[in-house]
């Protein structure tokens, strides 16, 4: 059991999110940052779906009546136990009445604490993520406030060990964030000046992200003949152009279908590094082969091997 | 053959394209394809969307590469062409629509908007079953085909902030439904009683895209009496059965 004192800014239950309702509008949710999700849930010894709590650039605090173990990874919260200092990217035992606390991101912007036994709560349409748009998920479909008590699931023998993760899998957030991004599938409709202007020009993170999506500002990517399509289908990653030119890299909660074109798609594993940026931080982006965005992919899954073996 | 494209939408995706048109012929080949996907490939897709007119397919590239999904996608509408016309049947589901007054506060200015009565634009309204030609925006928003002309009419200039499930709305030629509370600038003209989307239930969503709906119209007493049965989970959602056809059919 673990009861919330202070929730944080956005303190939300996330999994790897609602697969299987887009056809029905559903947006699929779950997690933002993947690898630093799947990472706590390796470190405590969870299957990698487990659900976990996303806190989102200030960290909560947390009381814990029984004892439990747990990870933190992601945004550097400079979390504390009972007022001693915890390593990010770790998991530690939490002995009976401790409290936990977290501040404000000194890095990153999203980080993730992993519960031994995962989060009890009911799954909706096959997912504990929280959706709070319709509010569905998670705890009673909205952000944790004060007070909530959130029941940590039941698993057998408990691990006790503190465990860091390898300094070969930290990544390491910066305020220039650089993705990859595979073109299309309307790439047809931006001029080659266009082209030119989403793969040599900085962007820079604005106050609106969330999320939905992140609004890059900067040069403006220039169109042939107008930003709308006849609706088609969204997911994470995909880069929409509305008309004012600049672009909009859509995110775990975007809505399943959009109506401006694409330029193209942010590859799934660099999704983790947009999912750390802050407003104001820049973002650069280069072209990359399908055969490139595959291999980052089998690396991600690798460095989940490797870290489940320790 | 009717053209398609196959195109890449991130390293796990790939739209297959009809054309960029809101048409009943398009989009039956999107559902179409949808149907024979889901049939014939369950192993090799995540997840599939359909669109006004694409289909956009969720694969795991470590698992099935791009090549081998889209060659046997392009073979799945190689037989879809040969075999022509399915001629099969799908569902239309009945939504009961209480129309005007406090439900659809926009209903006046549809009706004298196009110089109809509010009767008639009742009577246009629930005439023929509409398409439901894929669902978005909110989860089970229905983008629906097929309004007449004649009950058109332009968006809100100022969007409502708050707009109740269930509300019934015209935005331009288009019609629909909000399923859940939300905000947004279609006029109303009516709410049903059913929940659209019912999270917690085993059927969530009252209809899939690809079927159709018909709006009927109904007093207030019955809305009352159908919104005390959906909450009892007593109620039990007309359905009847249509052609494919009509023009939605795939004609590849």
């Amino acid at each position: 059991m673990c009861t919330v004192i202070q929730p944080g800014m956005l303190t939300t239950i996330q999994d790897q999110g609602r697969i299987g309702y887009r056809a029905y509008g559903m947006p699929v949710s779950g997690v933002m940052d993947r690898y630093a999700a799947t990472m706590a849930n390796i470190l405590v010894g969870n299957e990698p779906d487990a659900a976990v709590l996303e806190m989102t650039l200030l960290g909560g605090t947390f009381r814990f009546p029984n004892e439990a173990y747990m990870a933190i990874c992601g945004a550097d919260m400079q979390g504390t136990l009972n007022g001693k200092k915890i390593r990010n990217w770790s998991a530690f035992y939490v002995p009976a009445n401790s409290e936990l606390a977290f501040e404000y991101a000194v890095s990153g912007c999203r980080a993730y604490l992993a519960f031994y036994g995962g989060i009890a709560v009911p799954k909706v349409l096959g997912s504990r993520s929280t959706y709070t748009r319709a509010a569905i998920g998670g705890l009673e479909g909205r952000a944790l406030q004060a007070d909530d008590v959130i029941e940590i699931g039941k698993a057998a023998a408990m691990p006790y060990a503190a465990r860091e993760l390898s300094y070969h899998h930290l990544p390491k957030y910066m305020n220039e964030i650089h993705v990859r991004v595979i073109l299309g599938p309307q790439d047809d409709l931006f001029t080659a000046k266009g082209l030119q202007t989403l793969f040599s020009s900085s962007f820079t993170v604005s106050s609106r992200n969330d999320r939905m999506g992140i609004l890059l500002e900067g040069a403006k990517i220039e169109h042939v003949s107008g930003p709308d399509i006849i609706s088609d289908a969204l997911c994470a990653g995909a880069i929409q152009v509305p008309g004012d030119g600049l672009p909009i890299i859509m995110m775990a909660d975007c809505q399943t279908t959009g109506g401006y074109a694409k330029i193209g798609f942010v590859i799934s594993p660099d999704l983790s590094k947009l999912a750390q940026a802050k407003a104001g931080d820049t973002v650069t982006f280069v072209e990359c082969s399908d055969a490139e965005a595959v291999s980052a992919l089998a690396a991600e899954k690798q460095s989940y091997e490797k870290a489940a073996i320790g | 053959m009717r053209d398609f494209s196959i195109m890449k939408a991130g390293e796990k995706g790939l739209v297959v394209d009809f054309g960029n048109v809101i048409d009943p012929q398009v989009n039956g080949c999107v559902h179409r394809l949808a149907r024979v996907i889901a049939a014939n490939m369950p192993d090799d897709i995540i997840e599939a969307i359909p669109t006004y007119r694409s289909l956009m397919v969720y694969f795991d590239p470590l698992h099935i590469s791009r090549e081998s999904i889209s060659d046997k996608i392009r073979m799945h509408l190689d037989n879809i062409a040969e075999s022509g016309s399915e001629g099969d049947t799908t569902t239309v589901v009945s939504i009961p629509v209480c129309y005007g007054n406090e439900f659809g506060p926009d209903l006046d200015f549809v009706a004298s908007h196009n110089k109809l009565s509010i009767q008639e634009v009742i009577d246009i309204h629930t005439s023929k079953p509409y398409q439901v030609y894929m669902l978005g925006f909110t989860p089970g928003f229905p983008y629906l085909g097929g309004m007449s002309e004649r009950i058109a009419a332009p968006r809100l200039a100022q969007p409502r902030v708050a707009i109740p499930a269930g509300s019934v709305g015209i935005a331009g030629s288009q019609t629909g439904i909000y399923p859940i509370e939300s905000p947004g600038g279609w006029q109303l003209i009516g709410r049903t009683p059913l929940q659209v989307f019912n999270p917690g239930s085993p059927n969530p969503f009252l209809f899939a895209a690809g079927n159709y709906l018909r709006f009927t119209e109904i007093d207030a007493a019955t809305f009352e009496d159908i919104r005390r049965q959906v909450e009892s989970g007593t109620y039990t959602p007309l359905t009847s059965t249509i052609e494919r056809g009509g023009g939605a059919e795939c004609a590849l």
